[in-house]
């Protein structure tokens, strides 16, 4: 397992976002190091979404900083992907929708054949190629996604709540793909409010409630016995807002 | 009543017959109109796309006055066009007016506007849908221009339809920069009107059927396009 350090770490410096004066995320402060899947947990509305694209840079914090520290900080934005809870394809084949990814961050040549015909296999696409991508199934299309998003071998792949519309055949499939990324080397930073798939695929979590940090923890030390009520409430089902 | 029913059949013969005359002014209001959706479409697409796409103070406002233009009168784009090109015009020298050029700018000045604002509107519901994924991707506003609209290109489709139906279906712009000359540039639309106040009903009523036809024809194949792109391809 090849671990790439070229971007990491990614700090956030008291990064808060507000909409009409309401504040949605509160002054977080955390640093984002290679290596550790990190499962963002928390109910609905917690921030955990606008969290990652605050951290991806789909966001500008109305407050504090995102600040990627490594050597090749500069170079942060082409080094990481994001998957989206629905996956957004463009109308052409599944490939070419690879492909497009590809181009757009300037691979050429055989690098990029090489990678897409990787992408495909390593998601089990390979006999999907040419089939339209629009037309695939829910979960052929979030591994569709997650291919586009592995040719690009980002450092760190952000995803937001992957499954949360497929069932759980295609949810399995999904977290063996993430499981690959990971093993090749790829940060993970992720959402989802399925907790038996935070346990499967968390080495720390992070729990937010109403735009805040309350707790960080490592994944068998956390659902062991969450360190503050609020996340020990919302593990026992009981956190409603 | 008979008259009505005269002329009906002696329309009918006409087209049947592929009368030279009624051909020759079929193929030029398709050369016309054809050229100027054309050209429209080369500026109103990009526009389009552009003002859907890029941030810029006056956004709105261009937005509104371009919304406002496709509801042009096709007499006064005739007009202005006629002013810029008659002999004292800023454009006189180029000895463009009373011919079909002159016909295909002015229906491109009248197109143009109904183009560029209708893709402007697809092209903003589609950034909406694939705006984060194309950002996450390292795509700018320039670089989703084409995406984006080969991406739309079925219901643009639609969009180009408009701008053709608009262009054949005026007569106020191609009556005053064409001139209505007979065999030169004498269109559909003109012919009808001309033929009508002279009582040639038939040729004007075969001309009708035509043109009505045309439309028909154009629109139910653009629909199949459409309905079947949209089975294949999501």
């Amino acid at each position: 397992m090849s671990t790439h350090n070229n971007i990491l770490p990614l700090r956030l410096e008291r990064v808060s976002y507000a909409v009409r004066g309401r504040t949605l995320i509160d002054a977080i402060g955390a640093t984002f190091q290679a290596g550790a899947r990190t499962i963002i947990l928390g109910p609905n509305g917690a921030g955990k979404s606008l969290l990652l694209r605050l951290c991806h840079g789909l966001l500008t914090p109305t407050d504090g900083r995102v600040v990627w520290g490594g050597p090749f900080a500069k170079e942060a934005r082409r080094r990481q992907a994001m998957v989206f809870q629905r996956p957004v394809m463009l109308r052409r084949t599944a490939a070419a929708n690879i492909d497009y990814a590809l181009a757009l961050r300037g691979f050429s040549g055989n690098d990029r054949k090489t990678r897409l015909s990787e992408a495909l296999r390593n998601t089990g696409l390979a006999e999907l190629a040419s089939q339209p991508a629009r037309v695939l199934s829910g979960g052929e299309q979030q591994r569709l996604a997650l291919a586009r998003a592995w040719s690009l071998e980002p450092e760190v792949l952000f995803l937001d709540e992957p499954t949360a519309n497929l069932d759980p055949a295609a949810s399995r499939a999904v977290e063996r793909i993430i499981g690959a990324i990971h093993a090749s080397g790829t940060k993970i930073i992720m959402t989802t409010h399925d907790l038996g798939q935070a346990r499967r695929l968390a080495d720390e979590v992070m729990f937010l409630h109403g735009g805040r940090l309350v707790e960080r923890s490592p994944a068998e030390a956390f659902f062991e016995k969450p360190r503050t009520d609020t996340a020990d409430a919302f593990m026992r089902g009981e956190l409603y807002w | 009543m008979a008259v009505v029913a005269n002329a009906f059949g002696e329309a009918l013969r006409l087209l049947t017959s592929f009368d030279a005359e009624l051909m020759s002014i079929v193929g030029l209001s398709l050369q016309v109109s054809l050229g100027a959706l054309f050209i429209a479409a080369v500026i109103g697409l990009p526009f389009g796309a552009a003002l859907a796409l890029y941030e810029f103070p006056g956004r709105r406002s261009i937005t509104v006055f371009l919304n406002a233009l496709m509801g042009l009168p096709p007499v006064v784009v005739g007009l202005f066009v006629y002013l810029a090109l008659s002999r004292a015009g800023p454009f006189g020298f180029l000895e463009l007016l009373f011919t079909p050029t002159a016909m295909v700018i002015a229906q491109t000045i009248l197109i143009t506007p109904i183009i560029a604002a209708l893709t402007r509107q697809l092209v903003e519901d589609l950034w909406r849908e694939y705006g984060e994924q194309l950002r996450s991707l390292g795509s700018g506003a320039g670089r989703a221009i084409p995406t984006l609209l080969w991406d739309g290109r079925y219901a643009l489709i639609t969009v180009l339809l408009a701008g053709l139906g608009r262009a054949m279906a005026e007569v106020g712009a191609v009556m005053i920069v064409g001139g209505n000359i007979a065999g030169f540039t004498r269109v559909m639309t003109t012919s009808i009107a001309l033929e009508t106040s002279k009582g040639n009903l038939s040729l004007a009523l075969g001309l009708g059927i035509v043109l009505m036809l045309l439309a028909l024809i154009v629109n139910a194949a653009a629909y199949l396009v459409r309905e079947t792109a949209a089975r294949q391809l999501g």
